[in-house]
């Protein structure tokens, strides 16, 4: 089914906002869930995470950060330009409930994949400290709805260009190990989406204390149904599937170096697909190649 | 005149050279003169064994003389009237254990060639765009299929043609089930299955793609806004060994690396999207139809050495016959009575080999096959870049968790009465769902049976 972008709009260098009519979608959803779209009768199926749904408008909102073809190519989609195909919400919502004191770390689009979650865990009564970080000040991304749907707020940056020098993780290890930290009341929960290695991380700063950390697993995924097998993570010896298991699990029984190894699987491949569509867009603008990469296709629907 | 008996008309196929570099058709079909030759050799049994045998029960014998006769037309509509999806049955039916296995001609297994026979007057009728014209009297009430294999293709089409709203939810971007993204282009044409499908939208079969029922929609949305639901959601989740090493790059189950190739079309990565990594060495865990096709997929992909690796011997296979014949002579190397112990890595998290056990047959076990026992102390290491694990797949635990309310047994199989139909009045199952990995035909079969099952109960309401 297609699914029409209705507002494009860009947060920074390399990530972007998108609006999307996908009222099925926006019904049904729930913080956590994610979709998986085809920009192109021939393209990649990709997992992204719904930012936010508006069931009344029937639209539902995706980030995404420009890291191979595919998401490129959704970039150069424009404003009534449609995704082929658009499946979801897929996967488990979040666990939402009364913990008390959650905090929640969010790095690069991870920030846009926790927005939905930290509102949701508001809204019934909790109280929400917030980490987030990018590498630089101008690619931090949603502050001021994340500053909105929270109770606090603490910023990194790598450089120092706003809030504090360092990684989120820097903060919350300080939070669980300082004194202070530990007359205050204590962290009920914690939920990190972001990098793989910053949610590696995040598990093993809150590991010592026993503090229930979850994370929302980004594997590859081909028909996020249960389907292929792509997308298995191990907890211990234990075989899950992201897409109908999870995408979120308990951190501290995750193998992230596994997930992090398989998350390289089609790399070379991937670098290929890119660089030869970069080549062809260069080849497009000096007028060398047909306008249309992707021709229309021969629509039955 | 008509010449009985003789031998079968060989079937000319692509030399093993040329196939390998690509993904056409392997058989290349009768020609009309050769189908007619084949045809005459008929013996006309008394008793039509060949007829008693098809899971469906065709009309062999007419379409056969419609075929000796030049009748092609005729034939085709004598076929279609039972089997809207002769083309692909014709391609892929286990039919040396069927239909052909119990024709007298048979002298190596094989009697005459009604498989192909089937696919050529399907394909004679393709190329000429000849379909049924169906004049299909309305009726108000609503039908949802869940799943858009052969088994939801032919409950759709059937409840169709008598008239109801039907409309087949599909979870995937494409419909067909394993037609479209397991069984591989070389054997059953991309453009074969797109053809059957588009004759369903045409005669007004609604596809809801992209809507997996339980998740995307509620399954009691469809239980309260449809008079009828069939189920024909498949077996699709793959199976793992579980044993060390599964998390490396490089092994695939038979799903994922089919889905990339036949649903995705890795093998024109580039022009599509979504690459595949395929070793020179590539070692395949079963020896199924699923095993064959991954394993001449590989083959395609470029791998140098693909190894079956099998615990039990080429007499216990499952495969068609046809698969196995074709995958040797692509140079595939069968091992058997070995199983894998271990999946061994380097530094980098990639799959480099793979320990096998040697086994010996022991006694039958509870499917009758001789059950195979590791001889210990014989464990040797096969050298592979690719693993892909064809052992089997089992309900969608997804759909059966989205739809507790179901009643299913130990293995998942949702549970049905003599009509295929499920504890839930009005709610029908069929196909792999209830049968676990069976085959094309009994799926059609299975279809069919809830479809006449469903028109008896929603005509008798009417009433
Ligand atoms: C449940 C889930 C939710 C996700 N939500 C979002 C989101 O909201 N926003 C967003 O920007 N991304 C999200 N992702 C990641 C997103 O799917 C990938 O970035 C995307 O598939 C990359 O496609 P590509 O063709 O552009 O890049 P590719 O060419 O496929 O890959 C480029 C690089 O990205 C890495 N990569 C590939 N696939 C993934 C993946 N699934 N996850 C992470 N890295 C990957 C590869 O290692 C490779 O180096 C999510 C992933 C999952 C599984
Ligand atoms: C690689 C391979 C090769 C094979 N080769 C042969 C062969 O040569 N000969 C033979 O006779 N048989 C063969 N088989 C077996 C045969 O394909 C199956 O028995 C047959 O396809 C079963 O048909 P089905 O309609 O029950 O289900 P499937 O064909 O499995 O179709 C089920 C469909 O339902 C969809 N679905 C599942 N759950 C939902 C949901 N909740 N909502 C919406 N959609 C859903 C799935 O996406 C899928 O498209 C092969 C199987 C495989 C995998
Ligand atoms: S449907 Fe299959 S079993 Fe029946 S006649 Fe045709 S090939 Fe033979
Ligand atoms: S069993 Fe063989 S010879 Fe006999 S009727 Fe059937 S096809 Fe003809
Ligand atoms: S994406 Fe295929 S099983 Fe999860």
């Amino acid at each position: 089914m297609k699914a029409r972008i209705i507002e494009r709009r860009q947060l920074c260098p390399e990530i972007y906002l998108y609006k999307i009519e996908a009222p099925h979608v926006a019904e049904r959803f729930r913080p956590g869930q994610f979709v998986i779209i085809q920009t192109h009768e021939k393209g990649e199926r990709i997992p992204l995470t719904v930012a936010e749904a508006q069931p009344e408008k029937g639209i539902i909102s995706l980030v995404f950060q420009v890291v191979g073809k595919s998401t490129l190519h959704l970039s150069l989609l424009q404003k009534g330009q449609y995704l082929e195909n658009c499946v979801g919400p897929l996967g488990n919502p979040s666990e939402i409930r009364r913990f008390g004191r959650v905090v929640c770390v969010g790095g690069g689009t991870g920030i846009a994949c926790l927005w939905p979650i930290l509102k949701a865990l508001k809204a019934v009564g909790n109280e929400v400290l917030t980490i987030i970080g990018a590498r630089t000040a101008e690619r931090l991304i949603l502050v001021e709805e994340i500053r909105q749907a929270s109770s606090q707020v603490f910023i990194t940056t790598d450089d120092g260009s706003q809030g504090e020098k360092g990684l989120v993780t820097d903060v919350l290890a300080r939070w669980i190990n300082s004194p202070a930290g530990a007359s205050s009341p204590a962290i009920d929960r914690v939920i990190a989406i972001g990098p793989a290695p910053m949610m590696k991380k995040v598990a093993e700063v809150t590991r010592p204390q026993r503090i229930k950390t979850i994370v929302s697993l980004n594997t590859i995924m081909v028909d996020g149904t249960g389907m292929c097998g792509s997308c298995r993570v191990f907890l211990g010896q234990t075989m899950k599937l992201a897409c109908i298991d999870g995408p979120e699990f308990d951190a501290h029984r995750v193998n992230f170096d596994d997930v992090i190894s398989r998350l390289e699987m089609f790399r070379q491949k991937e670098k290929l697909a890119l660089e030869t569509y970069r080549r062809q867009l260069a080849a497009q603008r000096e007028g060398l190649a047909p306008k249309e990469l992707h021709p229309k296709r021969l629509s039955s629907d | 005149m008509i010449k009985i008996g003789g031998r079968r008309v060989p079937m000319r196929e692509l030399s093993p050279e040329e196939r390998i570099k690509n993904f056409s058709s392997v058989p290349l079909g009768y020609t009309e003169a050769e189908a007619v030759r084949e045809a005459q050799r008929c013996l006309q049994c008394r008793g039509v064994p060949c007829e008693v045998y098809c899971p469906i029960h065709l009309r062999v014998l007419d379409m056969i003389r419609a075929i000796a006769a030049r009748r092609f037309q005729e034939a085709f509509f004598i076929i279609q009237a039972d089997n809207p999806l002769p083309a692909i049955t014709g391609r892929v039916c286990p039919q040396e254990s069927q239909c052909e296995g119990v024709c007298p001609l048979a002298q190596d297994g094989r009697g005459l060639n009604i498989g192909k026979l089937e696919a050529f007057v399907a394909d004679w009728a393709r190329a000429r765009g000849l379909r049924e014209k169906l004049q299909i009297k309305e009726r108000p009430q609503r039908v949802a299929v869940i799943g858009s294999g052969p088994a939801g293709l032919i409950c759709a089409y059937d409840l169709r043609r008598w008239g109801y709203q039907v409309v087949v939810f599909e979870a995937l971007h494409k419909a067909g089930g394993v037609l479209q993204y397991g069984i591989p282009a070389f054997r059953l044409p991309t453009e074969v299955v797109d053809y059957e499908i588009s004759y369903l939208q045409e005669i007004g079969v609604e596809f809801r793609l992209n809507f997996f029922v339980g998740q995307n929609i509620p399954f009691a949305e469809l239980r309260r806004d449809f008079a009828a639901i069939f189920i024909g959601t498949g077996a699709g989740a793959p199976l793992f060994l579980g044993i060390e090493g599964e998390n490396l790059k490089g092994v695939y189950s038979a799903n994922e690396f089919l889905i990339r190739v036949n649903l995705m079309k890795a093998y024109r990565f580039l022009e599509y999207d979504t690459p595949i990594i395929c070793g020179r060495r590539v070692g395949v865990i079963g020896a199924g139809n699923v095993a064959m096709d991954a394993a001449r997929c590989a083959r395609r992909l470029g791998a140098e050495e693909v190894y079956i690796l099998y615990r039990r011997t080429r007499k216990e296979s499952p495969a068609r016959d046809e698969e196995i014949q074709h995958a040797l002579e692509e140079g595939i190397i069968w091992m058997e009575l070995v199983a894998p112990r271990r999946f061994l890595g380097d530094e980098k998290g990639w799959c480099r080999g793979v320990e096998l056990v040697r086994m010996r047959l022991g006694e039958p076990d509870s499917s009758g096959r001789p059950r195979p026992l590791p001889i210990e102390g014989s464990e040797f290491v096969l050298e592979l870049e690719t693993v892909i694990e064809a052992l089997g797949t089992t309900p969608n635990r997804l759909f059966l968790k989205q739809a507790p309310e179901l009643a299913v047994n130990r293995w998942g199989l949702i549970q049905v009465d003599d009509n295929l139909q499920t504890n839930l009045p009005g709610v029908f199952a069929g196909g792999d769902a209830i049968r676990g990995n069976a085959t094309v035909i009994l799926a059609l079969g299975d279809g069919r049976k809830a479809a006449a099952a469903i028109h008896r109960q929603l005509s008798e309401a009417e009433r």
